[in-house]
């Protein structure tokens, strides 16, 4: 009954957005920015926003999310914010001491116009910034995009700030992973080491969002990559981005500006997405593909062969991040499985509307940006309803009210944990996701038999 | 062998503290950081407090918008909600603090599973986004039908100069049944949440406080709650007792509340305050313009909530009331003695600090030190003066640019509606013998002498304390947990309780205890060192000697 006056009947709407299949850029930059060795987030703008982006990646990992704010009050909001920022600034490096700051903006810096290369610029003349240490950003604000759009600025930012192209090559593969768990990261990693391909990763946060505890708070975890290897990638023999949305850009700067040749690929999520990864890798690389990735993709396809009559012909809604779903779609395309409805807040454009029409053939509702909310989703399951959902905490009110299974494989989740431990890309991630599936599915098959039909073998 | 560590007093924590800050912060800060001093009961020093965050300092604090929307109205289940901007705002305040509603019947109204917001994008940014909330609000009105609407400002409507009081004007226009209102509640408005709180409370006396004569709720003594918030259930406990006791409670605002108990709330004879810092402003204004005497409570602690039953019990001044309060506490108190006894005995001495909100801090001493937790230190991350130092400081406070931005309303009485539930002879006698209304001592008339009261603790403050006075439990926000518990010291979450609850009232109280004895006597902490690392000497021995 928590949804009870979401009708059935689908409304159109040009103005209102309820149940947010997104949230904002900024959250998505600080994500972006922790994957860098050593750099502390910073917010420029009304300290609120840091508060909650910090909250919600808090509540998203479970562990401590450190993030500075410049602290806007209304002053700064009518005189600008610069003299907020170089505050900051020397209070960050007295205090914290980072090598890197990384500044996202806000809507409210960015309705003022502060101009932060300016500013920068001010810090530096200033003689702020100590020796060695960065202060960049990027321009995220949340009147555009979203999450996913802020990660894919500050991902820019980092090739912006630190790609060099010294025209000494090195045997380096880039690899520009957009918005993804810790646990995928380490994934995607694994797969690289496992061919002998030299790689460059960034961002990396595996190992700083899902951080051991040995009885010390560091400010600055051991993961995430250091910016020589960032410089380094712009000497890189090339790259490979995965997710469209995610990197296109810094995929497309590090071309232009380092002359990378980059590959964009989807994020290798299920057989057919990791398979078109592995086969980059190995021709970009030079390499040959080992028998341990073989025995890695021969598992999973031994499990799906065992197990398809549980999931073929299943159907399925998603919701989540656009990079994250055309994998997702792509893994229950593999499993036979059908697919109903896809839904993404962010404004992911009309061609990736198009092409997630093209993976998902017929008869599946496609929607992407404004109005492409849980309210809308939850009127096009009562429609017709799937037999699964894959998607983010909130869809817990839906799984509920409609009892329908939920898969919990975007952004935030808040209420479990795993995805930063327990990957979905590569093949042993799509072995985890195939399980999860199975386990779910399998449950309700028991759950929903009548007596007679209970069995014990299945 | 237990480590021994050197604790610093407290001015030599302050003194070591400051000195890694620049000249200008340190100076900031000294006033900010106090040494609780309390040889004459009310004579505390004086603290630094609603004052700007320093720029770049990783803080505990949020904003205007996250007091106003989040706190205040966010647990109000039948006022549709419209955030008005882009969409960050709207999705971080959405079901993140857990206040629990539970609607009379399956079919009445229940909004707070519904995230609104108008999504704003840069064309609304640069051509003005009313047109966009107007629609906004025709698509609400035709889906939901609500009775009430809130529309509530983020930073980039106030700065582009979208006027959303002239917005809700004029679809109220449009919608006579429907009573629409708007908060400027943008985040950078004031220092800290607290000016959200404000905010709120003045638009819900001007705009629905009071407009509603006819409803009222059967029972002799009427009261209503005011800075109770229900997260985890806590005003769920509290209905229990109040009722249990022969109470009425009309509204708690706002938790598990409705519009109807809100429009009507001028109906009661009494309002009671709990989170004196987010609504005291509401108490003060209903007091001026209906004649409804307030005083603060606390539920949070055992002997607390008798405390304060046993004050509104007196304030009716009736013998039946007062005798079945009594056996109320009697029958509770009996339950709860069990298991506080028994968790006292694992957790007396053990030491706790706590940064929280502008009130928790105080409060939850109380049950602390129930089960014989001593409090090293505690501030608050957006009180007030007065909440530290109490009411009396009200007049000598300094209003600066950052609380002169929020309306003060002036409020006159009534000329019809106001009735002095007490006549001022009265209240008078009362407050002779003793009686307080209209007070609060604030949170360090009731801390030892020598105890850190820290206002607006910082990243860098806290692991400074936890370094030097190794407490075995901290209390702070989501932000501060992990932070904390990387180090192996158990940290409680008392904005959101750890997904727990409820932790007023008594059950409230035994549930507090069961969770603080987990806390410090669980194993999980114990792993946080494997045995490797606390004896690093390698001295292998041969397993056939053995």
């Amino acid at each position: 009954m928590l949804l009870r006056h979401t009708p059935k009947e689908i409304v159109e709407r040009s103005a209102l957005t309820i149940n947010p299949a997104k949230t904002c850029q900024p959250v998505g930059a600080m994500y972006a920015a922790l994957g860098i060795h050593r750099c502390l987030p910073h917010s420029h703008g009304s300290q609120g926003c840091c508060a909650y982006h910090r909250s919600a990646l808090t509540r998203h990992y479970a562990e401590p999310i450190m993030g500075s704010t410049s602290s806007f009050t209304e002053g700064a909001s009518v005189f600008g914010g610069q003299s907020n920022m170089l505050e900051s600034i020397n209070n960050i490096f007295t205090l914290y001491d980072p090598d890197i700051i990384a500044v996202n903006t806000t809507c409210l810096s960015e309705v003022i116009g502060d101009d932060l290369k300016q500013i920068i610029n001010r810090a530096i003349v200033d003689n702020k910034i100590p020796p060695g240490k960065t202060v960049m950003f990027a321009s995220t604000p949340s009147f555009k995009g979203s999450h996913v759009t802020g990660y894919a600025n500050m991902l820019t930012a980092m090739v912006q700030n630190f790609a060099e192209k010294t025209g000494a090559k090195n045997n380096y593969v880039t690899l520009l992973p957009s918005f993804i768990e810790p646990s995928d990261m380490s994934e995607i990693k694994h797969i690289a080491a496992e061919m002998g391909v030299q790689y460059i990763m960034y961002p990396d946060t595996s190992g700083v969002v899902n951080a051991p505890m040995d009885g010390k708070f560091h400010m600055y975890p051991k993961g995430g990559t250091p910016k020589e290897l960032i410089r380094a990638s712009g000497d890189s023999r090339s790259a490979i981005a995965l997710g469209r949305v995610g990197t296109f850009q810094a995929a497309q700067l590090l071309d232009t500006k380092c002359k990378v040749k980059t590959d964009i690929l989807d994020l290798p999520i299920g057989i057919t997405a990791t398979d078109a990864f592995v086969d980059t890798l190995r021709k970009t690389a030079g390499v040959t593909v080992p028998e341990s990735i073989n025995t890695e993709r021969g598992q999973l396809v031994d499990v799906l062969c065992d197990k398809a009559q549980y999931v073929y012909g299943k159907k399925v809604s998603l919701m989540g991040d656009p990079d994250t779903l055309y994998g997702l779609v792509q893994f229950c395309k593999d499993a036979g499985m059908r697919i109903l409805h896809v839904v993404t807040g962010t404004p992911a454009g009309a061609k990736w509307d198009r092409r997630m029409k093209e993976l998902t053939g017929e008869g599946t509702i496609v929607k992407s940006g404004a109005q492409a909310d849980l309210f809308y989703l939850h009127q096009l399951l009562q429609n017709d309803r799937p037999d699964l959902l894959f998607g983010n905490t909130y869809c817990k009110y839906i799984s509920r009210d409609m009892d329908i299974p939920l898969i919990r494989t975007a952004f935030p989740i808040y209420d479990r944990i795993g995805h930063s431990y327990v990957p979905i890309t590569g093949y042993r991630g799509g072995l985890n996701l195939l399980i999860k599936v199975l386990d779910i599915l399998m449950e309700r098959q028991d759950r929903d038999a009548p007596e007679e039909k209970f069995e014990l073998v299945m | 062998m237990p480590v021994v560590h050197e604790t610093p007093t407290a001015e030599e924590f302050k003194t070591e503290v400051l000195e890694k800050y620049s000249s200008k912060v340190a100076k900031k800060r000294s006033k900010q950081i106090i040494i609780n001093k309390v040889e004459n009961k009310e004579d505390v020093p004086e603290i630094l407090a609603n004052s700007r965050t320093i720029p770049g300092i990783i803080t505990m604090r949020g904003c205007a918008y996250a007091g106003c929307k989040g706190v205040v109205l966010g647990p109000t289940r039948d006022i549709l909600q419209i955030t008005h901007g882009p969409i960050g705002c709207g999705f971080y305040s959405w079901l993140t603090r857990r206040n629990q509603t539970k609607p009379v019947t399956d079919q009445d109204e229940n909004y707070i599973t519904y995230a609104m917001s108008t999504d704003l994008q840069e064309d609304e940014i640069i051509f003005g986004g009313e047109k966009k909330l107007r629609a906004a609000i025709d698509e609400a009105v035709a889906i939901f039908h609500p009775k009430a609407i809130g529309i509530f400002a983020t930073c980039p409507v106030g700065l582009i100069g979208d006027d959303v009081h002239a917005v809700a004007r004029a679809m109220e226009e449009k919608y006579p049944d429907i009573n629409i209102f708007g908060f400027s509640c943008e985040g950078y408005k004031g220092v800290s949440q607290s000016a959200g709180h404000h905010v709120a409370n003045n638009k819900v006396f001007t705009d629905v406080v009071g407009i509603n004569d006819t409803f009222t709720k059967p029972g002799k003594f009427k009261l209503n709650i005011l800075g109770e918030y229900n997260i985890g259930g806590d005003a769920f406990e509290i209905e229990r007792i109040v009722a249990d006791c022969g109470l009425t409670l009309h509204s708690t605002f706002s938790g598990n509340s409705t519009y109807e108990e809100f429009s009507s709330a001028q109906n009661v004879d009494l309002n009671v305050v709990m989170c004196h810092r987010s609504i005291n402003y509401l108490a003060e204004m209903m007091d001026k313009k209906y004649g409804i005497p307030w005083f603060k409570v606390n539920f949070v602690g055992a002997e607390a909530t008798s405390k304060s039953l046993r004050k509104i019990a007196q304030f009716y001044q009736d013998d039946e009331l007062i005798k079945k309060t009594e056996a109320v506490i009697e029958r509770e108190m009996a339950e709860v003695e069990k298991v506080r006894l028994d968790v006292k005995s694992r957790c007396e001495g053990k030491t706790a600090v706590l940064y929280v909100g502008g009130s928790r801090a105080h409060h939850y001493q109380e049950l602390l030190g129930e089960i014989g937790l001593n409090i090293l230190s505690a501030g608050y991350e957006f009180a007030h003066r007065d909440d530290y130092e109490g009411r009396k400081v009200l007049g000598s406070i300094v209003i600066d640019a950052d609380s002169r931005n929020i309306e003060e309303l002036t409020i006159e009485a009534d000329p019809k509606r106001y009735k002095p539930r007490i006549s001022a002879e009265e209240r008078a006698k009362r407050e002779k013998d003793g009686f307080e209304f209209a007070d609060y001592h604030g949170m360090m008339s009731e801390m030892p002498g020598e105890t850190l009261i820290i206002d607006d603790c910082n990243h860098y403050e806290l692991e400074e304390l936890l370094d030097r006075f190794h407490p075995d439990l901290v209390c702070a926000g989501v932000k501060e947990k992990y932070v904390v518990q990387k180090r192996g010291i158990p940290m409680k979450q008392l904005h959101s309780y750890d997904y727990m609850g409820p932790f007023a009232g008594y059950k409230g109280a035994v549930n507090f205890y069961r969770e603080i004895d987990r806390l410090l006597n669980c194993n999980a902490f114990k792993f946080t060192k494997a045995p490797w690392d606390t004896d690093p000497e390698l001295s292998a021995t041969y397993g056939f000697n053995s």
